[in-house]
């Protein structure tokens, strides 16, 4: 077994651009449930919307890319009011049955024939981050190594960016959460009766979140999509929102930073297992092969096998997370 | 007490982890280069019936290539997921039959990871009429689409009940539940071509059920019951230990779902992500009468529908257990005061709707076996639910019709192919209007 090859793979999944992903859709899902406990279960559906965002207003409409990504934003906060209009008014599982219908419809919707023309259908679209890699100031096909982290440069560059903006819009949620507005939100979430009793209009309130978490979302599916230069409907299925709760969960909800502590531990560690299990000597591989069917295809997935223990075990002892403080606990709450 | 308890469950843990690893032979056929991509070259003549056609050759180039057999049959293996491009040579069509477009010779596929994909050159003949109402408001397509939408509705009941019920007696909205319906359909493809000898290695050489695949309808059967032992499995082992520790309703929910995804990736581990059929019944000539045209199969499974669902009408109103699942799902602290042992009626409704969620399961599993089957179906089964009014017993079964046939009526005006969007849609338009649903009883719910 190449152990070398196995923790260099794992340091570079560390901080690497999955993580960045990831954790920003969990920030947004962090307004959501851990500021504000609305059970969000689409969260991939906003993402989505920033993707597509920026995809079918170059491909289809031919727009500026940079234009093409403000337009994500207003997409995805225009889909937030759209869920919560019928849903905020509503007890808290009616949220969760629409978004994560609404998400599922989204990823159908876009990889349909009837939108092919709009949206690429199955093959989606692809080549259009062009504008964003030319402002590169690295050779974009060349490796980079840092220490122990090693990335393509096109990756060293998405990594700056997306980083840079992780920690700005961390650093703004933390700010707007220590505001009075965020502590409407907290006692929204903690007691809704006692909030309106106040004289707060928790509708509103609750509206303001999902938009603010939705477009968050969507920068997550904008970065995204920039570093795999296309936008494929089917990389938004409904499991990559549970892989969200489950991050924002490991991190603990409703703190500042569990976000982007949860990410990284999840990444690393399913890089680690599946590394290593790939990595295996080929007379243990063939022995599980033949007993548990350890195939390639199934150490693939054998990871979402482990999200769904792994979110049925946290909700279940851990609910506040691995560092989260039950105080600030939403899923404990009703 | 307590030890036998414990035994009980690792017990019952055990079978359920023995008939996971039961499906395994199957999968184990699987491989890398095994991919291809497959279909089946068939036009309907002048009286109506279907014609395989034999000996077309069909290429990929750079590829291979294939000719259809004797039932149209044809499967081009490929080496890698990708895009392919699929060209039929349309010189060895026979005399006649030409392509529906006929500039579309060539189709472009893409084979994703693991699975076989289905491709369908749409062929005519020169004597047929291409039907103009295939995209109008004929009396015949109505007619056809409410029975197809009835069959689904009444399916959807099935798969619904059990969620509304769980939902009326615990407050939890149930995510995990379509990998009961998953569960019923692979226990049924299971008991129908391995029959108990997967699980249990020494039944080998035994006559039918132990030693062999049973008739697709024994295999229903059994497919119930397991989906009975699935639903009381997950009650009992997780999730009244999480009511009983006093886990919240809404911890529960993300539990309902960490489940869901572990079910639906441990099917998909062990079953595989390629597309099967039952052994029994599978493809059909369709019966017309009075212009609507109905497999026996689809008929048998629609009439077996409406009799349990008449029998669970009845139960629920007529019988003890019946009166007492309604009683604490309309309100559990007065049921509980009156002597009824709730968390019994707890464990029965999980058995219960396991079982039909895996008995709609069976019958969902008709055209091809999935591992994400239910999954797919998921929308349908909230809108229904929703519709109905959560945590009703008759509820489920109203909004399920309603949904299955506002469904089907839906493609007469979009793409069938987002027909399930209608129901999202019904969804919303039913929180917007009436979020309490149909037969829901008006309250506070904000």
């Amino acid at each position: 077994m190449d152990w070398g090859f196995i923790i260099e793979r794992s340091f570079s999944a560390m901080i690497g651009p999955e993580v960045v992903v990831y954790a920003l859709a969990a920030v947004g899902l962090n307004v959501h449930f851990g500021y504000t406990g609305l059970m969000n279960f689409g969260q991939v559906g906003f993402m989505a919307a920033g993707a597509y965002g920026v995809g079918v207003s170059v491909y289809w409409l031919g727009w500026n890319f940079w234009v093409g990504i403000i337009f994500a934003f207003v997409y995805a906060g225009v889909l937030a009011l759209l869920l919560g209009l019928p849903t905020l008014r509503l007890r808290a599982d009616y949220l969760s049955l629409v978004t994560i219908a609404a998400s599922e419809t989204i990823r159908l919707l876009a990889r349909s024939r009837v939108m092919q023309p709009i949206t690429g259908g199955v093959e989606g679209v692809n080549q259009f981050a062009g504008p964003f890699y030319d402002l590169s100031p690295f050779e974009l096909g060349q490796f980079y190594s840092f220490g122990p982290f090693k990335y393509l440069g096109r990756d060293v560059w998405v990594l700056m960016v997306g980083w840079t903006l992780l920690i700005l819009i961390t650093l703004m949620v933390r700010q707007l959460m220590r505001s009075p507005w965020g502590r409407t939100l907290r006692a929204i979430r903690e007691d809704e009766d006692a909030a309106r009793a106040l004289g707060k209009n928790s509708y509103f309130y609750k509206m303001q979140s999902l938009m603010l978490g939705g477009m968050i979302g969507a920068v997550a599916g904008v970065i995204q999509v920039i570093q795999k230069s296309s936008v494929q409907a089917d990389t938004f299925n409904p499991v990559i929102t549970f892989t969200i709760w489950t991050i924002l969960i490991i991190g603990g909800p409703g703190r500042v930073w569990s976000p982007i502590i949860g990410s990284s531990i999840y990444w690393t560690l399913i890089v680690f297992i599946e590394n290593t299990l790939r990595q295996l000597p080929p007379d243990v591989r063939s022995t599980l092969e033949d007993t548990v069917q350890l195939s390639d295809l199934n150490i693939a997935m054998l990871r979402f096998i482990l999200v769904g223990l792994g979110l049925m075990l946290l909700a279940r002892f851990r609910p506040q997370g691995i560092f989260g403080s039950r105080e600030e606990m939403a899923l404990d709450r009703r | 007490m307590l030890r036998r308890r414990g035994f009980g469950r690792w017990l019952f843990t055990g079978f359920v982890c023995a008939t996971i690893f039961a499906v395994s032979p199957t999968a184990q056929a699987q491989s890398s280069d095994d991919l291809g991509v497959f279909g089946q070259l068939q036009y309907t003549d002048a009286t109506g019936a279907k014609v395989f056609i034999e000996g077309v050759e069909l290429s990929i180039d750079d590829v291979g290539g294939a000719t259809t057999d004797k039932d149209g049959n044809f499967r081009i293996p490929v080496s890698s997921p990708g895009e392919y491009s699929i060209t039929l040579n349309t010189a060895t069509l026979p005399e006649g039959v030409t392509l529906k477009d006929p500039l579309r010779t060539n189709l472009v596929v893409t084979v994703s990871e693991n699975a076989d994909q289905r491709i369908i050159f749409p062929l005519i003949t020169a004597d047929t009429v291409i039907e103009v109402s295939e995209s109008s408001f004929s009396v015949r397509r109505v007619s056809q689409l409410t029975l197809e939408g009835l069959k689904l509705g009444l399916y959807l009941a099935m798969a619904s009940i059990g969620l509304s019920l769980i939902f009326g007696t615990t407050g939890l909205v149930n995510f995990a539940h379509a990998e009961l319906i998953t569960w019923g359909t692979l226990m049924a493809y299971f008991f129908n071509i391995y029959g108990l000898v997967g699980t249990f290695g020494f039944f080998a050489g035994w006559p039918a059920p132990f030693g062999a695949g049973v008739n697709f309808i024994v295999a229903t059967g059994l497919a119930v019951v397991m989906g009975g032992v699935l639903g009381y499995v997950l009650n009992r082992v997780v999730f009244r230990p999480a009511r009983k520790s006093g886990v919240s309703l809404l911890a529960q929910m993300v539990m309902t779902i960490g489940m869901a995804i572990f079910l639906r990736y441990v099917f998909v581990y062990f079953f595989g992500s390629r597309y099967r059929v039952y052994k029994d019944y599978g493809s059909q000539r369709a019966n017309s009468f009075l212009g609507m045209e109905l497999t026996s199969r689809d008929a048998a499974a629609m009439v077996v529908s409406i009799i349990i669902l008449i029998a669970v009408g009845i139960g629920l109103s007529r019988t003890r257990t019946g009166r007492a699942m309604r009683a604490v799902s309309d309100n559990r602290d007065l049921a509980e005061s009156s002597g009824i042992n709730v968390e019994r009626v707890i464990a029965q409704v999980w058995i219960f709707g396991g079982a039909l969620a895996a008995l709609s399961g069976t019958f969902f599993g008709f055209d091809t076996v999935k591992w994400d089957i239910g999954a797919r179906i998921l929308l349908l089964v909230f809108a229904a639910v929703t519709l109905g009014g959560l945590g009703t017993s008759y509820g489920a079964l109203v909004g399920a019709l309603m949904v299955g046939i506002a469904i089907n009526w839906s493609t007469l005006v979009i793409d069938t192919e987002l027909k399930n969007m209608t129901a999202l849609v019904m969804l919303i338009l039913a929180l917007l209007l009436r979020p309490q649903g149909i037969l829901g009883q008006k309250q506070r719910i904000g």
